[in-house]
């Protein structure tokens, strides 16, 4: 019988093919010693860079440093929009699908033309931040909106107020419990896609992980295998979180 | 119109038999109802007939043609699903041309005849809408016009009205009935409510367990139940465990009247069924007359017209109770706690042995 | 009862995104037609030259070959698998694949391509050693056949992700009634699985394409910056390769933004048109 039909046959081992075959090869590639001799020397090489560290470490302070803004600054503003001023909701729906349609470059340049100074925040790593909260923004802003459209706010907050609840207290017991997966899920996909992040910070001439990876691409193409195997474990880890946390958040990413 | 024929149908899911070489017969332009607990079988069957499902063995006959190897789209079945079954990118006049379209009739003849049935159903105004913009009645009606505009041989509907709410269920039901008896289509409707399979059908199939118990008029099946399964499942009434002793059934120790215990050999166990409707109720003045029995009002239920009593009776187990069911203007006088005699005639009671 | 801390926290999110993602958007615009004496069109006009001619080119077939493969093979992928008839380990696998693979691009990716089929990657040699040389065949990795051939890599994971929810909103029951009503598996696909499909399907291509116009360091690091792409344009102006003003800059990102709201313009407007049966929301 053909259980999956004819498409299922012709179109899955065609798939798994494409899907498979670049990673196994990287794999190979990351492995290969010259000849045909094959082991580890270049995660060792890799291993040894210094830079490795510092800029894993740089990539994963701004995604920390993301996650907490999207938490700080979005979160209450979307919670208060929802219960005190819907009308606003055009609003917040259009700052959040403008990043969707100014591509990132195009932002990019237009930071760089608005903004000249000052120094400290221009010179520091930590002024990506501001593209990566609006670069994690559509989709926070979705997976959230999912999650506060399933609570049914108004109700909630008239039967928490009725049994003498103040707000705060409705916000911390009710609310943020009832987001925890839609946000949690949120902030492993911003992990993802803020260490993979390239366009920001190369142009911007800073050294993240991602800057870093294409330094040594140009020049030693096994290690930037390893690098690539490294980088897909990563991506696989936060995936792996968001599957097992996020229930109603679809775990779709930018920075391509 | 058709006659069918269902002949030793037998299906197996890895290895649980779900129909046990089942056979049925439909005259031309019958109505039956298959009725059952869910997963006796019955949508099974429904299911086999339509073509979905192919039977381990046996055979579907229709008009004399045996049609078990042909696949849905071939056999000429109008079928109602349960619900959500209208294409949901379509207007309701074009579900209905759906099928008369892909078999290749021309756009106004398409189109005529299914402006036709929507108003045999009723719904001549809203042809125009689309599903999302119909009430559930609605859109099963649409369903059914949609299955009658293949011209079927057959019309199967698969539990169509339970997902409605009581009163269009009610008004929907007649409308069904109707409908078929003016096409004169031979039908097999697919139900757990024993209420749509009495009032709807020509006959009744009732099954369990993957197998047909007895296939019979409403009526018949009603007050002539042929298997201890049927008489439980059909209608409300009480059932009494007990003995045959002396051309009556003993319970406990209290022999009660039935006819019927003298089909059975002495000392036999039995059940006695009893039906609300058959119970009489007397305030107790003293003594016992033989063929009473002694009994306590429980709780009383108002149902309109109708008052159902709850009883205890008395000297007896737990779970040993009757229901009688009382004009409601009788039964204000039977207060909770009243002690009542309760008595029916001799030939109301069947008794059928204990399984 | 509006407590201050609300309107705080509104206004802050909405000053964040009017300052750093409003404002510099608008900058470009007035950027572009700025120039040292006053209002031109110069910058604009420009655009038409051949070099960024052909990058607004390439970036939009690149972008409608690799959603439209994306798409295509997204869908059916998605369709194969979540048959019922599908073995369950089997959907587990694609799914949670999926969630790393489109999120799985840029750098990495880029090299993960190098390594298998650039010019000196395994599979090139490998089937080179086989007697067959695709690079002489006329195949690069490093043209937009071979750049649409790894963004699928991405866009393809993408789709599924996007259309699993609806394939699986498809009822059994209109299949069967379809059927029962005499409609072939084809009559099935045309007159209500697709259809009814059409919505996600058109939002999924925007995404998709979307996700590809944009994308910059996939390209980047693939193609040095040497095939023209309107991104990496963009980025060859603000780091100082190649002899253009920031205002030429401003005008290749507001051409990017005019082509976007375009695309999305247009698919909102056929979107509109296949959701007609839909309920309003």
């Amino acid at each position: 019988m053909n259980r999956m039909g004819i498409i299922g046959w012709l179109v899955l081992p065609l798939a798994a093919i494409y899907f498979i075959v670049p990673l196994v090869m990287t794999l190979a590639f990351s492995l290969w010693q010259g000849g045909s001799s094959y082991g580890f020397a270049s995660y060792r090489v890799l291993m040894g860079r210094p830079q490795l560290p510092s800029s894993l470490l740089l990539s994963t302070e701004l995604a920390g440093a993301t996650a907490l803004m999207l938490v700080v600054l979005l979160l209450p503003a979307m919670i208060f929009m929802n219960l005190y001023a819907p009308k606003l909701r055009p609003l917040f729906e259009f700052i959040a699908a403008l990043p969707f349609v100014v591509p990132a470059i195009a932002l990019v340049a237009g930071l760089t033309a608005l903004f000249t100074g000052p120094e400290w925040l221009l010179g520091s790593p930590f002024y990506l931040v501001i593209p990566y909260f609006f670069l994690a923004l559509p989709y926070a802003y979705r997976s959230l909106d999912v999650g506060l459209g399933a609570l049914d706010l108004t109700t909630l907050t008239e039967a928490g107020q009725s049994l003498g609840a103040t707000m705060g207290q409705i916000i911390r017991f009710v609310v943020l419990p009832n987001l925890r997966s839609a946000l949690v899920g949120s902030l492993l996909l911003t992990l993802a896609v803020v260490i993979g992040e390239f366009t920001f910070a190369n142009v911007l001439l800073f050294r993240t992980f991602a800057v870093f990876m294409n330094q040594i691409g140009q020049h030693e193409a096994t290690e930037a295998a390893a690098l690539v195997m490294v980088s897909f474990l990563i991506t696989w880890g936060a995936m792996l979180g968001v599957l097992v946390v996020g229930r109603g958040c679809s775990p779709v990413g930018g920075g391509h | 119109m058709a006659t069918v024929a269902l002949r030793r149908i037998s299906k197996s899911y890895s290895g649980r038999q779900v129909l046990a070489s089942l056979d049925l017969d439909l005259t031309s332009g019958e109505l039956v109802c298959l009725l059952g607990p869910s997963g006796c079988g019955k949508t099974t069957l429904l299911r086999i007939i339509a073509g979905f499902i192919r039977p381990d063995s046996g055979t579907v006959v229709v008009a004399g043609k045996d049609v078990t190897a042909l696949p849905p789209a071939a056999r000429q079945m109008g079928m109602v699903f349960q619900s959500y079954s209208l294409f949901p990118n379509m207007t309701a006049l074009d579900n209905v041309r759906f099928g008369p379209r892909v078999a290749g009739v021309g756009k106004e003849q398409q189109v005529s005849r299914a402006r036709e049935l929507l108003a045999l159903v009723g719904l001549t105004e809203h042809g125009e809408k689309f599903p999302h913009q119909l009430s559930g009645g609605q859109q099963q009606r649409v369903a059914l016009a949609r299955a009658l505009a293949v011209q079927p041989q057959m019309l199967l509907l698969d539990e169509p009205l339970s997902a409605l709410d009581a009163q269009v269920r009610a008004q929907l039901r007649e409308e069904i009935r109707r409908i078929q008896r003016a096409t004169g289509i031979t039908t097999v409707l697919v139900t757990h409510d024993q209420e749509e399979a009495l009032s709807m059908s020509d006959r009744v199939a009732v099954m369990n367990e993957g197998r047909l118990l007895q296939v019979a008029t409403p009526a018949a099946i009603y007050r002539e139940p042929a298997d201890p399964f049927v008489a439980r499942f059909i209608g409300a009434g009480a059932v009494l465990p007990g003995t045959i002793e002396k051309g009556a059934v003993r319970v406990a120790h209290v022999a009660m009247l039935a006819r019927a215990a003298s089909d059975h050999a002495e000392g036999c166990a039995v059940d006695l069924y009893i039906r609300p409707e058959h119970v009489r109720l007397e305030s107790m003045n003293g003594h016992i007359p033989p063929g009473s029995v002694a009994a306590e009002v429980n709780e009383t239920t108002f149902f309109g017209s109708l008052t159902r009593v709850k009883l205890t009776l008395q000297d007896m187990p737990d779970g040993h109770g009757l229901w009688a069911d009382l004009p409601s203007e009788q039964a204000d006088r039977f207060k909770p706690g009243s002690r009542v005699l309760a008595s029916w005639d001799e030939a109301a009671p069947r008794v059928m042995p204990r399984n | 009862m509006r407590p201050l801390i609300a309107w705080l926290s509104i206004g802050a999110f909405v000053a964040v995104a009017t300052a750093f993602l409003v404002a510099p958007t608008l900058m470009l615009a007035i950027q572009s037609i700025y120039g040292d004496d006053g209002l031109t069109l110069e910058y604009i006009l420009s655009m038409g030259e051949y070099r960024y001619r052909v990058a607004f080119e390439n970036s939009l077939l690149l972008s409608l070959g690799s959603a439209t493969v994306g798409v295509v093979a997204g869908g059916l992928i998605a369709h194969a698998v979540l048959k019922p008839s599908a073995p369950r380990w089997l959907r587990s696998v694609v799914t949670s694949f999926s969630a790393v693979a489109a999120n799985f691009a840029g750098v990495p990716l880029a090299f993960a391509f190098i390594s298998t089929l650039g010019s000196l990657g395994l599979l090139t040699q490998w089937l080179k050693g086989l007697g067959f040389d695709i690079y002489a065949a006329g195949f690069s990795l490093y043209s937009i056949s071979g750049l649409t051939l790894t963004y699928s890599y991405f866009q393809i994971p993408l789709m599924l992700i996007i259309i699993t929810p609806a394939i699986e909103a498809l009822r059994p029951s209109w299949r069967e009634a379809a059927e029962n009503l005499g409609a072939s598996g084809g009559q099935y696909w045309r007159m209500i699985g697709l259809p009814v499909l059409m919505p996600s399907l058109l939002s999924g291509w925007i995404l998709l394409f979307g996700s590809a116009f944009s994308a910059y360091a996939t390209a980047y690091a693939l193609t040095s910056g040497n095939i023209g792409l309107v991104t990496t344009e963009i980025s060859n102006v603000l780091s100082g390769n190649v002899m253009a003003s920031p205002q030429t800059g401003a005008a290749l990102s507001v051409g990017m933004i005019v082509v976007m709201v375009g695309v999305l313009a247009l698919s909102s407007v056929l979107a509109r048109r296949a959701a007609r049966w839909m309920p309003q929301r």
